[in-house]
Parts: structure tokens; sequence; C-alpha cells
């Protein structure tokens, strides 16, 4: 157990660290780095335009940017937005809340959904019982997420939530197709037929002999998920107009604020390998033979 | 390939033909403006109507047809192409550069793929001409989609690299470059197949999305991802319901490719 969280917590060093060295490559090299408006002012003396071009300089070399940038990391401090004009922790810390409420529900939905879907469909061995879910999951793959979050923003003053419900059909055909595989694959063993030869009633069937077996492989999806919906958020918040991360993203890449937008991608980096490790510690526990 | 294939086939070629004849289906240019014509609904002359600025939809949606579905299997080969070569290689090698690649591989999934695209395409010029925005566009997509290939393709080069007749040649004494290529390499085909047809309907829908965020095709030239960017305005679209018309194509076009699918993924299991 040890030895698998000290290798989960070493693969997001590792990610954290060289996103950041991309990211901070990103930034030096980005159009505009190193260029200050603050020249151009004709009040300031040529001893104060000296000093700037002196403490931008220090910034030339990559390898040492990066590491002020890291140390900078390490002590929250995330840099400062050139386009909005604040510190980008303040922002993030404005923003973070708002997309985190959305993706939770989102991802609650959109895996509810599925999984239900899923279940009903290998209960329900009626030919054609999955065409509806077919269609649906196809129609919802099909469609970039900025088309479902306009559908959802157009049905908003009825059922509201344009985002919430948008992530959750983003994530919904995703469960489904891999929950309604594994459920099927599993429904086919031995063991399955067993339990319906002694005459257990199809729902215990179902519940005690597929679905609970199928749990480890169907919680790997948490991962994919949350990855998906973090994805999808930028689409989403930017049609929906909901003021989190996603749209903070959008407008970074619009305004070329690239300080605040690898920021941003390496943050939801390290939260996406959080939940990955967290689902795969929590399969390993839970059933070592399917992990492997 | 069973009858739904065939049909989603045969829906693939005619949306192939139709954006191919484009010059001879459509009566006016994609960025011709008949300033009489603002917004109008359709007619003989404008099959879809005309946008804000009086264009053509009909034509803008063909021309656009064209530049996605020409240009997402562009990206998708060149995708493919150095997941093949990054994939293969590590599988073929092993040992350090299989793990290091496979980090690699990992670090890159990590990055969700929008964030990673926004994030690369705000480095590049954002006012260029549309011909260059086509060309970065797509070029991106293919230069960021190689990860999860290079996955797959790794596994299905690490299983083969072990099989009997390559262990065979090695012990003949076939130089390993002339193994890679002439008897590794088209042995991966179906592998190599199933991941170029995946990636495209993947490419289409990323377009879509940077397009309709204002990070793609650069105006007049039309692609789904800039036609779809009408849609923001929702009163008008219930008003003018065709100007659905390219969202629906998208979603056609994208099952039916998905549709095809089934088959190469089946082939290359």
């Amino acid at each position: 157990m040890v030895h698998l969280l000290l290798r989960q917590a070493r693969r997001i060093l590792l990610t954290v660290l060289l996103g950041g060295l991309l990211g901070a490559t990103l930034v030096r090299l980005g159009p505009g780095f190193g260029v200050d408006e603050r020249e151009l002012d004709s009040r300031l003396s040529a001893e104060s335009q000296q000093a700037i071009r002196i403490q931008a300089a220090r910034d030339n070399n990559i390898a040492r940017f990066y590491f002020r940038y890291l140390a900078g990391l390490v002590h929250g401090d995330f840099g400062f937005s050139r386009s909005l004009n604040r510190p980008v922790s303040q922002l993030l810390a404005e923003r973070l809340p708002l997309t985190m409420l959305s993706l939770g529900y989102g991802v609650l939905g959109g895996v509810s959904i599925g999984l239900a879907l899923a279940l009903l469909t290998v209960w329900w061995r009626a030919p054609g019982a999955d065409i509806l879910p077919a269609i649906a999951s196809g129609l919802c793959l099909a469609a970039p997420a900025a088309v479902i979050a306009l559908v959802f923003l157009w049905l908003a003053p009825w059922i509201g939530a344009a985002s919430r419900w948008a992530i959750a059909l983003v994530v919904f055909p995703h469960v489904y197709r891999y929950a309604k595989n594994q459920l099927v694959a599993t429904a086919q063993s031995a063991h399955v037929v067993a339990a319906q030869a002694r005459g257990l009633s199809s729902w215990r069937v179902l519940w005690a002999h597929v679905f609970t077996p199928a749990t480890p492989q169907l919680a790997a999806l948490a991962g994919i998920s949350v990855s998906l919906a973090f994805g999808a958020s930028i689409p989403i918040e930017v049609i929906c107009d909901t003021p989190g991360i996603g749209q903070l993203a959008w407008r970074a890449a619009l305004d070329r604020d690239l300080p605040l937008l690898v920021t941003i991608t390496v943050l939801v980096a390290l939260m996406t390998l959080l939940v990955n490790s967290l689902a795969d510690i929590a399969l390993k526990t839970w059933k070592p033979g399917v992990a492997e | 390939m069973s009858l739904k294939q065939k049909i989603a086939l045969a829906v693939l070629a005619v949306a192939v033909a139709a954006s191919l004849a484009a010059g001879w289906l459509a009566q006016h240019s994609y960025a011709e403006q008949s300033r009489e014509f603002i917004s109008s609904a359709p007619s003989a002359q404008f099959w879809l109507g005309t946008d804000e600025l009086g264009r053509d939809r009909f034509a803008r949606l063909l021309y656009g047809t064209r530049v996605s579905l020409l240009l997402a299997p562009a990206a998708a080969l060149l995708s493919t192409f150095f997941a093949a070569l990054i994939g293969g290689a590590a599988g073929y090698l092993g040992g350090f550069w299989e793990r290091t690649v496979t980090t690699g591989i990992d670090l890159f999934l990590s990055l969700p793929w929008l964030f990673l695209l926004l994030a690369v395409r705000a480095l590049l010029p954002l006012n260029t001409s549309p011909v260059t925005s086509v060309m970065i566009t797509f070029l991106l997509l293919g230069c960021l989609g190689w990860a999860a290939p290079a996955r797959i393709i790794r596994a299905g080069t690490r299983t083969l690299a072990s099989s009997d007749y390559l262990v065979q040649a090695a012990a003949i004494g076939v130089s390993p470059r002339r193994l890679f290529w002439l008897h590794l390499l088209p042995n991966l085909r179906p592998i190599l197949l199933a991941q170029f047809w995946i990636s495209v309907p993947l490419f289409i829908l990323s377009e879509a999305n940077l397009g309709l965020l204002g990070l793609g095709v650069s105006e007049p030239l039309p692609s789904w991802g800039a036609l779809l960017r009408e849609l923001e305005n929702y009163s008008a679209v219930l008003q003018n319901p065709w100007m659905l018309a390219p969202a629906a194509l998208l979603v056609i076009v994208v099952s039916c490719l998905q549709l095809l699918l089934r088959t190469e993924e089946s082939v290359a299991c």
C-alpha cells in the first residue's frame, strides 16, 4: 500500500515538474514576453526604465525563469495575469469553486445516467432494448460540447443550471458505453448463468452477481469522467457564460495571457492526476487482481 | 459490413462528394456578400438563406464541409504517423526507451485535450490569413493528437515484437531497421488504420469547439466550427431553424464515422 502511494505521489510530482517546465517554456517563448508597457511611459526617468529592463532580463534564461516560477508555485504565487491585471491565485480562488461545483454535479449526473441506462439495458434483455440509449449516447458523442451547451442554454428557462446538464451529457455517453460493455461481459460469465439456473430473481442476479463484481472496473471511470468534464468545461462555460476556470482559460487564450493559461492548465492536469490516482489506488486496494 | 454501416458510408460519400462539388452546386461564393439580402430566409436563390453579412449559407456550408472533411483526415494522418513513430519505436526498442516514452505519453494524456489545444493555440498568432489559420488549426490537432494512439501502438508493437516470425527473422540475421520497416510496421496496419479513423471524428469535434470559441479558422473561410458560431445568437436560431443545418450535418457525419469505426475497432482488436 505504502509502495503504491509512493509510486502515485512520484508520478504526480514528475508530471507537475515536467508540466511546470513545459509551461514555463511556453510562457518564456510566448509572444510579448519581456515587453513591458511601462517602458513607454514618458514620465519614467532613464534610470527607472533601465531598472525595468534589468528586471525583465533576469527572466530571459529559461532555467532561471523556471526555478523562479516553481518557487512561486510552492509558495502559492501563481504569477500575475497581465490581461486582467490581478494575481492568478486571486482569480483561481474566485472561479475554481464554481467550476468544481458544476463539474461535481455534472460528473455525478453523467455517471448516474450512464450507469442507470447501462443497468436497465442489461436487465431488460428484450431485442432492441438498447436502441434508445444507444441513439442518445451516439448523438451526445457526435455533438461538440459547445453545441450541447447551446441546447441546454435554450432549455435553461425550464430546467435551469445549463452548464451542469451539459457536462452531464458530455460524460454520460462514455460512461454508458463502457459500463454496458463491462456489464454485458460480466452477465455472460459462468457464475451468473449458475445464479440464474438456481432461480435467483433477475434484480438480485443483476445487483449481486453482475453489478457488484464489475464495480472496480466501473470505479476506474471516475478519472476518465473528470478529465472529460474538465475538457468540456471550456466551451460549456463560455457558451453558458459561467464565470469558472474554463471561461477564464478561454479569455486568457484570446488575450494571449500565457502565465494565466499555463497555470490553469497545470492546475487542471494536477487535479485530473489526483482523481486518476485515487481511482487507481481504490481499484488496486479493492481488487488487486482486477487492477493488474 | 452491416446495413447500418453501408448507409453510414453512403451518407459520408454524399457529404464528401457534395463538398467537393461545392463550386458547381452553390450558386454563390462563400465570401460573396449580397447587401440586399441580409439575414434572408431560404429561397430559390439562397437555399439555406443568408447570414448577417448577406453570404449564402448553403455555399458556406458546402465549403465549410470541404475544409473540415478534408483537413481532419490530414491531421489524423499526421498524428497517426507521429504515434506510429513514437509508439512503434518505444514498443520495439523496449527497456529505457519504452519507459521514457510511456511517461511522456502519461504526462501528455494527463492534460485535458482542449486545455492543451488552447494553451498551444494561444502561443501562435491569432490574426493570421484564413489559409494560415486553417493550417495552424489542423497542424496543431495533428501534432498534439499523437499520445493516445501512441499508447495503443506501443502495446501492439510490444506484442508483435515477441511473436515467432519476428524472433525467427532476427535469428536469421535480418537487420533491426529491416525488421522494423518490412516486418513490424506492415503488420501494425490494422491498429494504425483504427487509430486513424478514431482520430478523424475527434479532430472534427475539436475543430468545431475551437471554431465556436473563436480560436479556429479565420473569417471569411468557413469551417464547421466557424459556422456554428452563428448559433450563439439563439433567439435568431429559434426564428430561423435552418441555421441549425451545420450542427445537424456535423452530428450526422460524426455519427456515421462512429458507426464505421466499430468495424475498424474490431479489426484492430
